[in-house]
Parts: structure tokens; sequence; C-alpha cells
């Protein structure tokens, strides 16, 4: 195995898991303000890549413009959700929620198989095969343009909480609930609006990683999975910990598959897991 | 045995007589049942035994696992491996199958009790064990790998109850003693001093440890029980159906399968998870029928029901309709106590 080839995958598994970042960065947001684990994470996710997927079969729309729309509907889905279906269940004991959100996903994975059957879908867009040389390290340009946008969807999220009103407010309710309450924050709204940048942040990625790999929809428990190691790698709840995560999981998983077999790529981050939560349950970059 | 059954001689006399005519109504139904209403029968036995196994740790103890299945798994394999090359009797093959799962289950509880890892994280936890194996097995040549392991099927009437091979009815035998244990199992831990420690560690963790419970010791027993429990339904599942896969026993859905009947009936309930097996397995198989006799070819379909049966029930009666029901008819609560 020579030395080109294991910079040049690792290389690719490194931007590919900025994308896998992104979408545990959904998760964790969500968690670290509404304190509920979304169960039905990677199946939105895969909901994400099957509207990409149609919408470039029909229209012909390049994936990365796809990003806007799935954004904003994305946002309007997971502020509905919060609303109608989770605010409910706050108070609820942990089993409940958890319970409530795997309802969703079966519905949605399953409303996939119904829509799509079982078949792989992908884009095939006309820049797939483009690469970058850069010395002896050959990069895909569409794993480039994606790690960009993720990171740029990142910074994005980071600056909505930083410097606008309600991105306080919402850093507010996840600091003092009680505090928040008192000085008359809409819980509930916010609640709302965190919900949606988490699932803004997953339709991101997944129309994202249609680029990159085939759906299916069996792939969203899948995603679903790894987004919860990805958070729990890098700590629940926090943001660099969640790209962190993302990269040590895109990385490892590229490793095993020359390591290894492609097929025990995700043993590998099974057992990245079970390592962190035996020495370092709180995560590797736990703000505790 | 005196003392296991000590409940059920002090429960008063009525509940006493009704649960003498079901045993004996559930004794006597393979003379009536044809072939397809037994193995419906051995289905909701199946699903109430592994819901009770589930439920004594998420039930009594609080620990939520969303990874059953790999305790089927690995009890499934265990006694099937054994059987197939090495021709050991399941008995004996159960005793094998618990002692691996009780030692994985231990090094598991072990992992998270140690850090006071629960709830989320827990639960987490049982998924990556369950994923992990899955994934592992796909690959186990021994056993078959993801091209699947089979037991030999042989055709008679007459049962072979050493190796338990044969009709259905005896299959319907063993999951009637199967399910009929776990309950009289789980109504005796509920009344002994296991028992109080585990629901006061579901209710206030904090408090029993103040209150001298060995909290640690506790979870570490009730995640035991229930991976032994688990592990014989795996036997079962084995020597039932004949053939493993790894995608199939291991997966996910399955974990999800075995704690739908429990919520369902009513989490650390006794009869809950009698009452959410036969309930679902009706449900489903009458959706199979509808959608069959209007021609509906849709895969997926049922899981989709699934999703929003679990989903209305846990809005509507979060602790499930067991309770709801014993309310409703003023019959006693089974577990001895009143939850808001």
């Amino acid at each position: 195995m020579s030395l080109d080839l294991v910079v040049n995958v690792l290389l690719g598994g490194l931007l590919t898991g900025l994308v896998y970042g992104l979408m545990a960065l959904g998760l964790s947001v969500i968690y670290g303000v509404v304190r509920i684990v979304n169960f039905a994470h990677g199946e939105l996710m895969a909901l994400a890549m099957y509207c990409t997927v149609v919408a470039f079969a029909a229209l012909k729309v390049d994936p990365l413009w796809m990003v806007f729309p799935v954004a904003a509907g994305f946002f309007g889905v997971g502020y509905l959700l919060q609303r109608a279906l989770i605010n409910p269940f706050i108070d609820r004991p942990e089993h409940s929620q958890f319970m409530l959100l795997l309802a969703v996903a079966l519905i949605l994975v399953n409303g996939l198989l119904m829509a799509f059957g079982p078949d792989a879908r992908n884009v095939q867009v006309d820049y797939a095969l483009d690469s970058y040389q850069i010395g002896p390290v050959l990069v895909d340009k569409v794993r480039v343009v994606c790690a960009l946008v993720a990171l740029a969807a990142c910074a994005l999220l980071w600056a909505v909480f930083r410097f606008t009103s309600f991105g306080k407010a919402i850093r507010a309710c996840a600091d003092n609930l009680l505090g928040a309450r008192v000085v008359g924050l809409d819980v509930a709204h916010l609640y709302g609006l965190t919900f949606g940048l988490g699932c803004a942040c997953v339709g991101v990625a997944g129309t994202l990683l249609t680029l990159l790999v085939d759906v299916t929809p069996a792939s969203g428990p899948a995603y679903t999975l790894l987004a919860f190691i990805i958070v729990i790698i890098g700590g629940l709840g926090s943001m660099p910990g969640a790209l962190a995560g993302g990269v040590l999981i895109g990385m490892s998983e590229a490793a095993a598959g020359i390591a290894f077999s492609p097929s025990a790529k995700s043993m590998v981050s099974f057992a990245l897991l079970i390592v962190v939560l035996a020495f370092k349950p709180q995560g590797l970059f736990a703000r505790r | 045995m005196n003392d296991l059954l000590a409940p059920f001689l002090q429960a008063p006399r009525r509940s006493r007589n009704a649960l003498l005519v079901l045993l004996a109504l559930l004794l006597l139904a393979p003379v009536v049942l044809d072939r397809y209403l037994l193995s419906l029968a051995i289905l909701v036995l199946y699903f109430a035994f592994v819901g009770q196994a589930w439920n004594l740790m998420m039930g009594l103890c609080g620990q939520l696992s969303l990874g059953h299945a790999l305790y089927v798994g690995l009890g499934a394999y265990t006694a099937a491996a054994l059987y197939q090359h090495f021709g050991l009797t399941p008995w004996l093959g159960m005793l094998a199958a618990v002692a691996v799962c009780v030692a994985v289950a231990s090094v598991i509880g072990w992992l998270a009790f140690r850090f006071g890892i629960a709830g989320t994280y827990f639960a987490l936890l049982t998924i990556a064990f369950a994923e992990f194996t899955r994934i592992g097995f796909d690959h186990f040549a021994w056993v078959g790998g993801s091209g699947g392991f089979f037991l030999k099927v042989v055709q008679q009437e007459a049962a072979d109850w050493l190796n338990l091979r044969g009709h259905p009815r005896m299959f319907y035998y063993l999951a009637l003693a199967l399910a009929a244990g776990a309950f009289v199992l789980t109504t005796w831990l509920m009344h002994s001093r296991a028992g109080y420690y585990f629901r006061a560690i579901r209710d206030n963790e904090e408090a029993a440890r103040a209150a001298g419970v060995d909290t640690f010791r506790y979870k570490m027993v009730a995640i035991q029980i229930s991976a032994a429990l688990t592990a014989l339904a795996g036997v079962f599942f084995a020597f039932y159906y004949n053939n493993l896969f790894p995608e199939q026993i291991f997966n996910m859905g399955r974990s999800i399968e075995i704690i739908l009947a429990p919520i369902i009936g009513g989490i650390g309930t006794l009869f809950g998870p009698v009452i959410g097996a036969a309930l679902l397995t009706l449900i489903s198989e009458v959706l199979t029928e509808v959608l069959q006799a209007l021609g509906i070819q849709a895969p997926g379909l049922k899981q989709i029901l699934y999703g929003v049966a679990l989903g209305v029930c846990i809005m509507f009666m979060p602790h499930g309709i067991w309770p709801a029901l014993a309310r409703r008819f003023g019959w006693q609560r089974d577990d001895g106590e009143t939850r808001s």
C-alpha cells in the first residue's frame, strides 16, 4: 500500500467527514437546546437526499443549488415538527420522547420505501469525475466543494447563534431555561426555531451527500446511528465536537475501507463509540 | 417453588381464579386451533415472553435497552451452532446461550453503569453493541456469515422434545412455558427485595443510593436477568424458524419489535407485555389480510401503520393499555403501587 494512496483516502475521508459533521451538528444543536434526542435524524437526512435526487431527475437542478430550498423547507418542517409533536413531550420521560421520534422515523423511512422502492438512487452530475492534482495527491472536486459548503453552513449556524438576537435567546434557553422563561422568552417558539435549524443542517448535509454516495430508504436508520456515534464521540451538545467527531469518523471509515473491507467500516465506527463510552463517556470535546 | 408462587397464593381469589382459567384455556387451545392460528398463538407468546424480559429491565429498573436483538441473536446462534456442529441438545445449548448473553450483558452493564451512563446514552450503547455484533456475524464464517445459518428441518408429526424438532404444537407448549415462567418470575421479582430496589432505582436513583441501595449491583442484576431470559427467546427463535441471518436477527428493527408490546401494553406492568403482544399480532395479521383482500401491494405500509399506532399510543396512552384498562374497570393495579 503506497503512501500516496493512504493520503488520498484519508483526505477523501476528511472531506466526507465534514459533511457528516454538519449532519451531526444538527443533532447536537437540537440536543444542546431542546434536550431531545432526534431519533429521526438520519431518516430526515434520507428525505433530503431523495428531494435532491427527485429534483435532479425531474428538473436537472444541480444539487448544489438544491441546498437553499432544502434548507428552507427543512427549517419549516423542523419548526412544525417541534411545535406540533415534540413540544407536548418536553416534560415526558426520556423513553417516551424516544418512542415518539421512533414512530416518526418508522413512518418516514417506510414512506420513502413506498414512494421510491428499495433500490439505490443517485445523481449524475457532469463534474462528478473532475479532480484536483496537488503534487502526488489527487482530490475529487465534488468532495472539496461539499466540504466547503458544509463548512460554510457550520459557520453560518455559528454566526446565527453568536450575532442574532434570536440566536442569543436560544442560547439563553439552553443555559438557563427557568431564567429564560422569567425574562419572558417564548420558549416553545425558540425550541421550534432550534429544531428547524437542526433540520436545516441535516437537510443541507443530505443534499451534499447525494453528490458523494447513493441513497436507499434503509440508509436512513444507518445515518441516524452514524450521527449518534459522531455526537457522542465529539460530546453531545458541543458544536466543535460534532465537526471534529464527523471528521474522525469520516477518516476512520475511509481507513477501514482500505485496511479491512468496505463492509467493515461501520464496525470501526461502532468500536470507536464503545471505546469512547468506556473511557471518556462525556465525549472527546465535551465542555465540562 | 412455594416462595415463587407465594404472590399468586396470596392474590385475591377472583384474580387467582381468572389466571387459572386463562392458563387452562391456553393449555387446551392447541386442540381447537388449526396450524395457522397455532402459529399466531406462538407468535403472541413469544413476544409476550421477550417483552416481559425487556420489561424487567426497563419497566422495573428503568434502564432503556434498544439493543435486545443482541441477546436474541447471540442466544439463537449459540444454541444453533452447538446443535448443528456438535449435535448438542438445545437444552444444554440454552445453558450455553444464557452464559454467553449474561457475559455480554455484564460487559455492557459494567461499561455503562460504572460511569453512570443512563437514559439516552445507555440506549445508544446497547444499539452500538447490537450493530457491532451484527456486522461481526456477517463475517463469522463458522456460522455461515451473511449467507445465513440453517438448521436441518425434519418433517415429523411426533415431537422430539430432546432436540426440539417437530410439530408446531410442541413449540406452542414451549412458548407457553416460557411466557408463563417469565410471568411468574416477574411477579415474584416485583414482590422481592430486589424488585423494590429496582423500582427505587427507576424512580429516583440518587435517592435509592442515598437510602443504601447498591445501585450498580442491582442494575447489573437487572440487565443480567433480562439478558438471560432473552437468550432463551433466542434459542426458541432458532429452533422454531430454523434459519438465522445476522441482517435480520440483530437488526435494530428487531429490537424495536421486542419493545413495542410492553410499551403499548404498559411498561412496568405484569400484563402489559402480554396484552401488547396479543394486540400487536392481531393488528398485524388483520392488516395483512385486509391489504391482501384489497389487493394492495405496498411494502412498508404495515410499518407505517405500526409507526402511527406507536405514535398515537405514546401520545394518548403514555402508560399503555393495561393501566388504562385497569383503571377503567377498577381492577387492582398489578404492580402494587400508584403512579400518576
